[in-house]
């Protein structure tokens, strides 16, 4: 068995991949939502955007479901704390995850001009919602979250929703939806051709230089956000406990990985260099490769976070040693193991079967084949 | 102090998510299975009826399943939202099971059912079989992972508590996995499913039999149908029976409760068939009792006895008793853990730090735990007995109506008349609710009876919530009933018009109401 420090470190890479290949897959999904009212123009061109993800947008959305699993499984104490404490920021991402499922299964069984147009906009609010708070919610961690602990480990949170939309927390909403939205935008001129496309290209370019801006804007704007740092010894081996560390707060904390180690610079790089290729191939019509940039872009933007952060996870504002971190917050040594195999050995499997049903269902979305499959199409 | 009022705002939450939760999950389960009948059939066949029959009824699957997926999502989360304390304390167990469903099930049964339904034209027909075969093993898969970690809170095995992390860890990954509840539970519930299916197949074909519509397509999928209904109605009885045998082993007082058996009775105890049930006196003034059947049941043997609710508070009252010695030295380890008198009286006492813990729900502090306060808590381990009673009866006598109903259905078929009896045709449709309300109705046996845990003898249910407002509670709950019961009507008014339009929905041009030909589209 791997040793503990070691997969204390995995899992905060493997939480790092399934939240990257959640906004990767989920992630297109979710922009075509919120592209949707906005590219296609009468009712055949909607299901022309809405059949370009319709056999995919289940297996997609699972990376959410397993992010939580994996979170609950490996991070317990996240789970707990975060989701209780983001209690209505969280049923706000559930509740307009309602409208996919339903949106897009039941909207062309009927035909009815209103009936179709209100589940459009339930698609909208399920793809453009949950980045928005995503974003917010990052936005919030890189801030600190005011909750404690008692001495059963009982967490309580004491900020309220509202607290949540502050102006830095709303900017990192602005980049994440921005990201996501170019991210469907290359996937939906990839799958389209003539008018929809075009206008995927034009609001994927927009997309593209919102998150590039806004993006540079909120690393400037972190530097001077006071960060957090452990003041006490670090044991990686340690048993979790959270109450066992001294951490203070201090200006440029969060900039005290990359002097350590420069090569994280590349991140943030990432992050910018690929949304503007990704722009860029898109207007050339290299829609794929502008797929990949995009990708890309999202592991730069997401590894940004997680390094600036490390070894953090939920920092506290109010009770600064019931900071989360990577060392203290994690299952035990047992669990860390038997879930890292698991992964192994199913992340491959399902990387696969993915590829294969995407294969099957290659090539343009047509409005003749939305014709021909009236019946079968969505 | 955690008020009571959230306790029981959070419990409603839970179990009404769950239980919307359940009204797609059993269809799903069971339809997926007929799907893969129906679609080998045409394969080996190659008769087109048989693809139909597909599509048809996997239209209507796919109805259910949008559903399905959205009441499934909340589940996913409603743990850290709303039991923060709980997904702490046990996620290093419970966790694991619920991340596995995610990588091995979940990915295979949403991937596998867009290519059911957008392959049709890409896929070889074998290609196209294996699809709707990995899918129904995906919802199956799914099943099985979701139930051992709910069986795990039923019976707690392979994990310790440690005091360094305060929390419940895993000691024995494969005691978790085999543990002899979940798999009870587990051939229990999809069972239960398959007859879900099974009756929702066999019902709706009924109707277009009565109207003698469509009849070649109807007369197959009620065979197929009866046939799959029995198999599978024989098997959640015979397996109803082995989780009782179970629930018997780890928790007697689920049975007492459910059995109504206030006094332990000389084995082998009789079966209450009905009773009329005196909570206050703790006692049944009047019951019909059938002998020897509990005692088989419950111990599967003549000589063991059964303990009844007395004997099982008088116990509780010993293990609160010796659980307070528990609390009170983990607190004391919590603040130095060298202090080794402390460490040496929780080893002592261990195994009953849930039993003290219940204390909490009354005092902060256990030690000032009063007589009369312990006497509650006593009180507590033991469910309400009414509700149990007759849920437990409710489930037990609709399986075997339905066993009635498709032993019927099954005969006639094997007759090759089974257009000709009016009064089974009839008796079919009555019966379509029958399955839902067994499968809700043992949900609330095997949760309410778990009660007043979350983590049977572990971990109490009041202890396991979110620090949330009052306020906040109340928000969220009328938000998940409203939206739910919206979207439950827009899904019963698609399910009861495709169902009511028939295959003729398909556009193939071989079926009744074809009228409705370009009026209405999609899969
Ligand atoms: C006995 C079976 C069973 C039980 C007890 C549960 N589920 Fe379930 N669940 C299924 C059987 C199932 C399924 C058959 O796999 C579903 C139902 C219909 C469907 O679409 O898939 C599903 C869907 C489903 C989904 C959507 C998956 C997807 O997108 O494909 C999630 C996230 C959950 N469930 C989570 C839960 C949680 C957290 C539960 C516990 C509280 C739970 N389910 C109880
Ligand atoms: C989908 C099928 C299920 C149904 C219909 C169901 C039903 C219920 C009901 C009726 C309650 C309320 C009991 C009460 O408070 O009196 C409840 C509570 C609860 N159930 Fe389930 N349940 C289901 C599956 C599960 C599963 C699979 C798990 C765990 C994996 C689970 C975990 C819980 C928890 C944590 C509570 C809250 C605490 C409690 O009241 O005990 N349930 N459920
Ligand atoms: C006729 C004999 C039956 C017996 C003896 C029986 C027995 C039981 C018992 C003892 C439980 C509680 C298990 C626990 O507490 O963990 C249970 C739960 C349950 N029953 Fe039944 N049952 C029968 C029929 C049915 C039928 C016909 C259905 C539905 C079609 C059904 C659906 C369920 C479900 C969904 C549960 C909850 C899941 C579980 O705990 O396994 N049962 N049953």
């Amino acid at each position: 068995m791997l040793d503990y420090p070691t997969l204390k470190i995995i899992w905060w890479l493997l939480v790092g991949v399934l939240l990257v290949g959640f906004a990767i897959m989920d992630g297109h999904d979710m922009g075509v939502g919120t592209l949707l009212p906005f590219v296609g123009k009468g009712d055949t061109e909607r299901r022309v955007v809405i059949n370009t993800v319709g056999p995919h947008w289940d297996g997609n959305q699972v990376w959410f479901i397993t992010g939580g699993g994996a979170i609950f499984a490996a991070w317990p104490l996240v789970y707990a704390t975060a989701f209780s404490g983001f209690y209505w920021a969280m049923l706000a991402v559930l509740w307009a995850l309602f409208f996919r499922p339903v949106g897009f299964d039941y909207r062309s069984k009927i035909h009815n001009a209103t009936w179709r147009a209100t589940w459009d906009w339930g698609l909208f609010v399920g793809g453009f919602i949950p980045p928005v708070i995503f974003g917010v919610a990052f936005g919030n961690l890189l801030q600190g979250v005011p909750f404690q602990f008692d001495e059963y480990l009982i967490s309580t949170y004491t900020g309220s929703f509202w607290a949540l939309l502050n102006p830095y927390a709303l900017l990192a909403g602005v980049v994440s939806s921005a990201m996501i939205t170019l991210q469907g935008a290359t996937y939906l001129a990839h799958r389209t051709e003539g008018a929809i496309q075009a206008r995927t290209i034009r609001a994927g370019t927009i997309a593209g230089i919102v998150m590039v801006v806004a993006f540079i804007a909120a690393g400037f704007w972190l530097q001077s956000i006071p960060g957090y740092r452990i003041s006490s010894v670090v044991d990686p081996a340690a048993l979790p406990n959270p109450m066992s560390k001294t951490v203070v707060r201090e200006a440029g904390a969060w900039m005290a990985n990359y002097g350590r180690q420069p090569l994280l610079w590349l991140l943030p790089a990432l992050g910018v260099v690929g949304a503007l290729a990704a722009v860029v191939l898109m207007r050339a019509r290299r829609t794929l490769s502008a797929f990949v940039a995009s990708s890309l872009a999202i592991v730069g933007v997401i590894g940004t976070a997680g390094a600036s952060m490390f070894p953090f996870v939920m920092p506290s504002s109010t009770q600064l040693a019931a900071s989360l971190t990577v060392w203290d917050s994690v299952s035990s040594h047992l669990t860390l193991a038997i879930m890292f195999y698991a992964t192994l050995i199913f992340m491959p499997i399902i990387i696969l079967y993915t590829g294969w049903a995407y294969r099957v269902m290659r090539g343009k979305v047509t409005e003749q084949q939305i014709r021909d499959n009236e019946h079968v199409a969505y | 102090m955690i008020s009571e009022q959230l306790v029981d705002l959070s419990r409603l939450q839970f179990a009404a998510t769950a239980l919307y939760h359940f009204l797609f999950v059993p269809l799903t389960l069971g339809m997926v299975w007929l799907l893969v009948i129906m679609e080998s059939v045409y394969v080996m066949t190659g008769n087109v009826v048989w693809k139909d029959m597909t599509r048809f009824w996997g239209k209507l699957f796919g109805i259910n399943f949008a559903l399905g997926v959205t009441t499934g999502i909340t589940l996913e989360f409603q743990f850290g939202t709303n039991w923060a304390y709980y997904s702490h304390y046990v996620g290093d167990i419970f966790g694991a099971p619920l991340a596995i469903e995610g990588l091995m099930a979940f990915f295979l049964e949403s991937t596998m059912i867009g290519l059911f339904f957008f392959g049709w034209d890409r896929l070889s027909k074998p290609k196209h079989l294996l699809v709707t075969i990995l899918m129904a093993l995906g919802t199956n898969l799914s099943a099985l992972w979701i139930l051992i970690a709910n069986g795990w809170m039923q019976n707690p095995m392979g994990a310790e508590f440690s005091f360094d992390t305060m929390r419940m860890e895993m000691t024995d990954f494969w005691a978790v996995l085999f543990n002899p509840d979940a798999q009870a539970k587990f051939v229990h519930t999809v069972s239960a499913g398959y007859v879900t299916g099974a009756m929702f197949v066999l019902s709706i074909s009924s109707y277009y039999l009565l109207r003698g519509r469509d009849v070649e397509f109807a007369k197959r999928s009620f065979r197929v149908a009866a046939a799959f209904g029995l198999a599978s109605v024989l098997s959640v009885i015979v397996l109803g029976d082995e989780s009782g045998y179970t629930v018997g082993e780890a928790q007697q007082t689920k049975m007492a409760a459910i059995e109504a058996m206030w006094e332990t009775e000389p084995a082998p105890a009789s079966f209450n068939l009905v009773a009329g049930i005196n909570e206050q006196a703790q006692k049944n003034d009047w019951s019909i009792e059938i002998p020897y059947v509990m005692g088989l049941i419950g111990t599967r043997s003549v000589t063991k006895t059964i303990p009844g609710i007395a004997e099982i508070k008088a116990k509780n009252r010993e293990r609160i008793e010796s659980g307070i010695h528990a609390v009170t030295a983990l607190e004391a380890l919590r603040k130095d853990r060298n202090d080794a008198a402390a460490r040496a009286l929780f080893e002592a006492h261990k195994a009953d730090l849930g039993f003290g813990l219940l204390l909490r729900k009354y005092v902060t502090d256990v030690r000032q735990a009063t007589p009369e306060i312990i006497q509650r808590a006593v009180d507590d381990t033991v469910p309400r007995v009414t509700p149990m009673f007759w849920s437990f009866r409710i489930m037990v006598g609709l399986g075997f109506l339905m066993l009635a109903l498709f032993g019927t259905a099954f005969w006639c078929t094997l007759k090759l008349e089974c257009g000709k009896r009016p009064w089974l045709l009839k008796w079919a449709l009555v019966m379509l609710p029958a399955p839902w309300i067994a499968c809700e109705l043992g949900w609330f046996v095997a949760e309410y009876g778990r009660q007043p845990w979350t983590i049977y003898g572990v971990l109490p249910t009041h202890l396991s919530v979110s620090t949330l407002s009052v306020t906040s509670l109340y928000g969220s709950l009328a938000g998940f009933v409203g939206f739910y019961t919206l979207l439950l009507i827009v899904e019963m008014y698609l399910m009861v018009k495709f169902a009511k339009m028939g295959p003729g929905s398909l556009g193939t041009g071989r079926y009744t109401n074809e009228a409705h030909h370009g009026a209405t589209a999609a899969a």
